[in-house]
């Protein structure tokens, strides 16, 4: 075999093998998602229960994904404070906005979905967003559900 | 003739323990051996051409099936819940994080592995390897080195080639043939395979089984018989032993990255 075809042989198998990582990074597992960089704005939300909240899950606006939760943990009145990462293209949302934990379908993951307000004034970075609804359980839903036929039977 | 058979065992145990410290030997003299450029870059060109190139094809249809297959299953399986959405996510998280590394490191371990020690088998049989030590050349360094350097580079090169056709087997099946939507499809897998957790934990992964898979064949060959029939229980050891050692590895592995419940 000539040395020039081996290293031709080798070269491709070298590039075939790159190019099939690069293919995994950005066509299967898209590297590109808003990342927490720089180019993001930090907004805070205390709520009553976080439900299945989770680091990274998406924040929305109406379903257009703007950022996503950064951070899960307590405030000083030991309520759960969750801090969102904002991208910085959307930086207009009024001081009204408010926040609240959804589930996309029935069982689906739970996201927080933003709706802005009428207010002039702007939300800067590190703001807190004072109206907020927290997440649904379900089971506690069920509970009150069986708790108030049972009250209305004893009636 | 009990004494005797615990006796025998004994001896066994011996003999294994003396074959793995020799396998630590090859390991340590192919990895520290000192490499020189000008003459070791030719020699690991020309393998990697026999371990990676040559097994391009053999990685690209299999995988190309299982990606067929794993879309084709996967679409029976979901659409009885409604939730073909999920195929893509389904087809590239059970490749990037098993199939791809798994089986690739077992076609890599038969065609490659195989090879591997049947060469440095029959090497030693025909005493190239200590007529290399008479002139003064360490056979460690000149033959074995390359090799097992050759096999850690081209394994990951290897899943990842794997992986990537097999996505796009899942695609040709999933959304060509059995019509589920396309745009769905590639970004629900977008947003459920995440880069490090992963893709970059099926490349450690793949890594992992080109450093075992290539060690045992390479040991298998430098160890063996130099006998015809030692050389062909050499290459059947090498098979058995390195893809007992990557299942069985890539459970550990699983649990440690992918094993936290959430």
């Amino acid at each position: 075999m000539e040395t020039r075809t081996i290293e031709f042989g080798v070269g491709l198998f070298m590039l075939a093998g790159l190019a099939a990582l690069v293919v995994l990074a950005f066509q299967v597992s898209n590297i590109t998602t808003l990342s927490n960089s720089n180019d993001s704005y930090t907004l805070v939300a205390s709520f009553d229960n976080v439900g299945g909240l989770k680091v990274r899950s998406p924040v929305k606006v109406g379903g257009v994904l703007v950022g996503r939760v950064r951070e899960i943990g307590l405030d000083d009145t030991m309520q759960p404070q969750v801090t969102l990462a904002i991208n910085s293209q959307f930086s207009a949302f009024p001081s009204e906005t408010s926040a609240s934990i959804q589930t996309a379908g029935l069982l689906g993951e739970q996201f927080i979905s933003l709706t802005p307000g009428g207010d002039e004034k702007i939300l800067k970075d590190g703001d807190r967003l004072q109206d907020t609804q927290s997440a649904i359980v379900l089971e506690e839903l069920v509970g009150k559900f069986l708790f108030n036929n049972d009250s209305k039977k004893s009636q | 003739m009990i004494s005797r058979r615990i006796c025998r065992l004994g001896v066994r145990g011996v003999d294994n323990l003396a074959s793995l410290g020799r396998a630590g030997g090859v390991l340590f003299g192919a990895l520290f051996a000192k490499p020189d450029l000008r003459k070791g870059l030719p020699l690991l060109i020309k393998q990697i051409y026999g371990v990676g190139y040559l097994s391009l094809l053999i990685i690209i249809v299999s995988g190309l099936f299982i990606g067929m297959v794993l879309g084709l299953q996967g679409y029976t399986i979901l659409i009885k819940y409604g939730a073909e959405a999920s195929l893509g996510p389904m087809v590239s998280l059970s490749l990037v994080r098993e199939m791809g590394p798994v089986i690739a490191a077992l076609l890599f371990a038969s065609r490659a592995g195989s090879a591997l020690t049947a060469e440095i088998g029959l090497m030693k049989a025909t005493e190239q390897l200590s007529a290399m030590e008479m002139i003064a050349v360490d056979p460690l360094r000149r033959v074995v080195a390359p090799r097992f350097l050759a096999g850690v580079i081209t394994m990951p090169l290897l899943a990842a080639i794997f992986s990537a056709v097999g996505v796009l087997g899942g695609y040709l099946v999933g959304v060509e043939w059995l019509g589920s939507d396309s745009g769905q499809f590639w970004s629900s897998m977008q947003s459920a395979v995440d880069w490090r957790e992963d893709v970059l934990n099926g490349v450690i992964k793949s890594v992992v089984f080109g450093i075992v898979v290539t060690w045992i064949a390479v040991f298998r060959g430098y160890d063996a018989q130099p006998t015809s029939e030692g050389i062909s229980r050499a290459t059947t050891l090498t098979v058995v032993h390195s893809s007992l050692a990557v299942l069985s590895l890539d459970f550990v592995l699983t649990t440690l990255m992918f094993g936290e419940i959430s």
